[in-house]
Order: C-alpha cells, then sequence, then structure tokens
C-alpha cells in the first residue's frame, strides 16, 4: 500500500539520475563545501584568537563533565514541564471550546490567558515570577528559583499548546460530535472519546515541534541564578576567560533536540503516507 | 419507559437563519409503523429526522417518542437520544476506533453497560447483519455498504424503539445499495418503527407503510406507497415523480 513513487525524489538528496549516482554527487559535493569552509575559516586572520577562545581542547575537556552534569537540570525542568504543559494547554483548549453564554467567562479567561503569554517575552515572565513570587515572603510558597522559572514556561508554552489542541479539536467535522451525541453521549463524553482522540492525533507533529522550543527554553531559567548547562558554563568561561564552554553546553541542546526533530518530521512522514494510502475522504 | 411507541411532531418550525427550512410540520408514525420521506434535495427531510434527535433546536411546534414529549423543558436530552436511532447519509463512523468499538460506545458510555456485555451484544449484533468477520477492522478498510451497516448496528446497539434513516444509501455505489436495504427490510419485518429520508422510490414503494412527500417545508402530500406514486393528488408530486422517473431511478 506505500509502493515508493518512482516520479518523487528524496527531498534532501534531490537529482535526477539512479540513486547510486545522486548519492555520490551529494556526497561530493558536501564534502566539498565543508573543506572550502573549514580553509575560509582556518585562514582568517584571527582563527588563532577564535581558535584559543572557543575550541580550547584543555578547556573542553575540563568543563564537559561539569556541563554535563548541570544540563541534568535542563532535562529535568523540560520533562516536568512538557507533562504539565500537555495537561493544562487541554484545559485552556476546552475551556476556549465551551458553548453557550453561560460559560462566557471561562471562554474570556482562556483567550486572555493565551493572548498575553504569547504577546509577553519569556525571559520577562521567568523573571516577574522568579523574583515577584518569592519576594511575597507567603508561607508555602516556594522560593526556589527552578521552580518559578518552570512555572513561567509551563505558563508560556500552555498558551502555544493550548491553539495547537484548539486547531485540532476544530479540524474534527461536526458531524462526528453529531453522531456521538447522537447515541446518547452527553457533550464531555463525546469530547473525551470521539473529538480529542482524533484532535490529539492529528496535532501531535506541530504539539513536539513546540516542545523543541521549549527544550531551549530552559536555558532562560539561569537568569534566575539557578546552575543549568548555560549558567555552568557562564561560569567556567568566566573563571577560565575561555569561550568553549558555551559551545560544549550548546552540544548538549542540540543533541537532545535532534532525536525529537526527527521523530517530528517521520510521524509528519507517515500521516501524509497514511493519508495518501486511505484516500478515503 | 411508556408503552405507547410511535412518533408524533406537530407544528415543527424550524430556521437556520433567515430560511425557514420546516413550516409547520404535522406527522404521527405509529409503533412498529414504517414511514418513508420523499421530496427533493432541501425540502426539509434530513432537517426533521435530525429535530427527531433533538441534534437540531426547534423553533416551534412540538415532538413526542414513545409518550413523552421530547421538546419540553427539562428533557434529558441524552436519556431521549439513547431511545432513538439515527444513521447518517455520510456513515460518520469513528475513524479512530475498531468495528467493535464503534458499535460498543453507546452501550458503555451511554447506557453504562460493562465492557464485556457490551462487547458481547455487540458481537451478536455485528454477526447477526453478516459483520462478524469485520469486528476488529478500522473503519477505513471497509466498503461504503459495510461501514454503512456498521453505523445501522451502531444505532441498534443502545436498543432504540425508533429508528432515523437519513438517505442512508446516497453516497454509496450502486452495486453496494442493495445490501444495506436489505438490512432495513430486516429491520421492518421485526417491526421497528423507522422513519426513513431516501432518494429509492422502489424501495420506498415495497417497504413504506406510508408515504410522505415534503415540499418547502410543509408534508404536501401522504398516503399509501400504492396511491403516492400511482395516482398522486398534487401537481407538486406529480412533477417530483416525473423527473424521479425521467432520471431513471424508479
Amino acid at each position: 500500500m506505500t509502493a515508493p513513487d518512482p516520479g518523487r525524489r528524496s527531498r534532501i538528496l534531490g537529482g535526477g539520475f539512479s540513486p547510486l549516482t545522486n548519492m555520490s554527487i551529494a556526497l561530493v559535493s558536501t564534502i566539498v563545501f565543508l573543506v572550502v569552509v573549514a580553509l575560509l575559516i582556518v585562514n582568517a586572520p584571527g582563527w588563532e584568537t577564535v581558535k584559543q577562545s572557543f575550541f580550547n581542547v584543555g578547556e573542553g575537556r575540563d568543563t564537559f563533565p561539569l556541563v554535563a552534569r548541570a544540563f541534568l537540570l535542563n532535562v529535568k525542568m523540560f520533562l516536568i514541564a512538557e507533562a504539565l504543559i500537555l495537561l493544562f494547554a487541554l484545559v485552556i483548549a476546552v475551556m476556549r471550546g465551551l458553548p453557550g453564554p453561560v460559560f462566557f467567562p471561562l471562554r474570556a479567561l482562556a483567550i486572555g490567558y493565551t493572548d498575553f503569554f504569547r504577546g509577553v517575552p519569556t525571559i520577562l515572565v521567568i523573571y516577574v515570577l522568579g523574583f515577584g513570587a518569592p519576594g511575597l515572603n507567603l508561607t508555602g510558597v516556594p522560593t526556589n528559583p527552578v521552580v518559578w522559572g518552570v512555572v513561567g514556561l509551563v505558563l508560556v508554552y500552555s498558551a502555544y499548546v493550548s491553539e495547537v489542541y484548539r486547531a485540532g479539536i476544530e479540524s474534527i467535522h461536526p458531524s462526528q460530535e453529531a453522531a456521538a451525541r447522537s447515541l446518547g453521549l452527553s457533550r464531555a463524553q463525546a469530547l473525551r472519546f470521539v473529538i480529542l482522540p482524533q484532535a490529539v492525533r492529528r496535532v501531535i507533529p506541530p504539539l513536539l515541534n513546540d516542545f523543541i522550543g521549549l527544550q531551549k527554553d530552559t536555558a532562560l531559567v539561569s537568569v534566575l541564578g539557578s546552575v543549568d548547562a548555560l549558567q555552568q558554563a557562564n561560569i567556567n568561561s568566566a573563571a577560565d576567560f575561555n569561550y568553549t564552554p558555551y559551545l560544549i553546553a550548546a552540544f548538549f541542546f542540540v543533541i537532545i533536540t535532534i532525536p525529537l526533530a526527527r521523530f517530528t518530521d517521520w510521524l509528519i512522514a507517515r500521516e501524509r503516507r497514511r493519508r495518501q494510502a486511505g484516500g478515503v475522504a | 419507559m411508556s408503552a405507547q411507541g410511535g412518533l408524533v411532531v406537530e407544528g415543527l418550525h424550524k430556521s437556520f437563519g433567515r430560511t425557514e427550512v420546516l413550516r409547520g410540520i404535522d406527522l404521527s408514525v405509529a409503533e412498529h409503523e414504517v414511514v418513508c420521506l420523499i421530496g427533493a434535495s432541501g425540502s426539509g427531510k434530513s432537517t426533521l429526522l435530525r429535530c427527531v434527535n433533538l441534534l437540531e433546536p426547534i423553533d416551534a411546534g412540538r415532538i413526542v417518542v414513545n409518550g413523552e414529549e421530547i421538546t419540553a423543558h427539562g428533557v434529558d436530552v441524552n436519556r431521549v437520544r439513547r431511545g432513538i436511532g439515527i444513521v447518517f447519509q455520510a456513515f460518520n463512523l469513528f475513524p479512530h476506533m475498531s468495528v467493535l468499538d464503534n458499535v460498543t460506545l453507546g452501550p458503555r458510555r451511554a447506557l453504562g453497560l460493562p465492557r464485556g456485555e457490551a462487547e458481547a451484544e455487540a458481537r451478536d449484533l455485528l454477526t447477526r447483519f453478516g459483520l462478524a468477520e469485520k469486528m476488529d477492522d478500522y473503519p477505513d478498510r471497509l466498503s461504503g455498504g459495510q461501514q454503512q451497516r456498521v453505523a445501522i448496528v451502531r444505532a441498534l446497539a443502545t436498543r432504540p424503539r425508533l429508528m432515523l434513516l437519513d438517505e442512508i444509501t446516497s453516497a454509496l455505489d450502486p452495486e453496494l445499495v442493495a445490501e444495506v436495504l436489505e438490512v432495513v427490510r430486516g429491520l421492518a419485518r421485526d417491526g421497528m418503527t423507522m422513519v426513513i429520508a431516501t432518494h429509492e422510490m422502489g424501495f420506498a414503494r415495497d417497504i413504506a407503510n406510508r408515504v410522505c412527500f415534503l415540499d418547502g417545508g410543509v408534508i404536501l402530500e401522504q398516503g399509501p406507497p400504492e396511491q403516492i406514486f400511482t395516482a398522486p393528488r398534487e401537481d407538486r408530486t406529480q412533477q417530483f415523480l416525473a423527473r424521479i422517473i425521467a432520471a431513471g431511478r424508479m
């Protein structure tokens, strides 16, 4: 059912020759490209200085384990934030879809919420929460900056993700709800068993896309002083007058993001194949 | 549940925006009676059926099903809908669920039956309608005729006493129409009360106890099928049937 279409070529490799020829051409041109770029950089007048401050092997070896340990905090932050966002954003999206005049206040609240938190820069939300909330000196309010950093990320990203959910919910044809209601299901049951399962499946790729953004943005929490990968890199780089730790930190963020990016691509491709193979509207 | 079955519609009005689709429908269907609604597209057949299942709020009039006025204030619409099965032109099966799950959704969630009991009943029904092999398949894998038969079984699974069929063969390839109509004939033999909107005049003629011709949002003429199809009294009915015959549909 998924016979490869001979007319369609790989988007990455391109070309009109046989697959093997295509691959060789791609390989050679990639090598040539990289060599040219490398030669340009290495022969630049300031290369020796840049190499010393950004690509310092000794500095890298020393700071790698420190940054790696600090990066665990980023991983912890985004894992917790992602779980909370999945739930909280769904609540916002459902609130926004409630029908009838009775629910106007909830709808208005949901709209106000998404408008506000999509508009404010994430770093501002984290600043205000991280320095403001503990400053209230209320008993029971946590003073750990990491907690408030995660709260800030959840608030901001839930606004984006709730819109993704909403797009999914609105893409389900009203006849599906009619069919569910005609069986005697309540509106909530129709949502729970018929609409949401289909809607969520449709929005998984854009949803994961937002999560890739979130994983990077955990670095913003370092403005509150918590020692994540970026902050650790800051510390080492300030102590040693060397920027190599930043590249180490960047390496970790990229490494953790790539698998999710490829997984998202794979899901999108699978969805497209499925729809083309099915062909039934 | 009242002992007295059937459906009574009185003075039903329904508008969409400024278009009045139903302009005073009066219809009564006795228990075990099969009534076919015929008429051009836009004459109000589908809207009437959707109103009876409370899928559309009505503007005026009343609807009584099995002795209960379902358009009264404070009626539990979910309970009412369980007692009325509706089958749509476009099947509207749930694409993310297997055939078995499509059929058990109503009994489990609306009737509150335990999973085992709901599945046992669903298996019986699916087997009776020749769908035993398809229980674990997803709707996309079925032919149109099979999908529509599943939709009928799904509507029957909540044990309704009244079935509403909304042009259920209009979206099917011609060779698949017969298998679906055969199912409906079976239901009629079992004594199911049904209101059927249809363009299949031959079928209406065979199965209906009474045929209603809708035109411009009212029932312009009704009577036994022989009379409607062979000696219609109204000009509009004659014109409609002439067009149907010209199109080779009868």
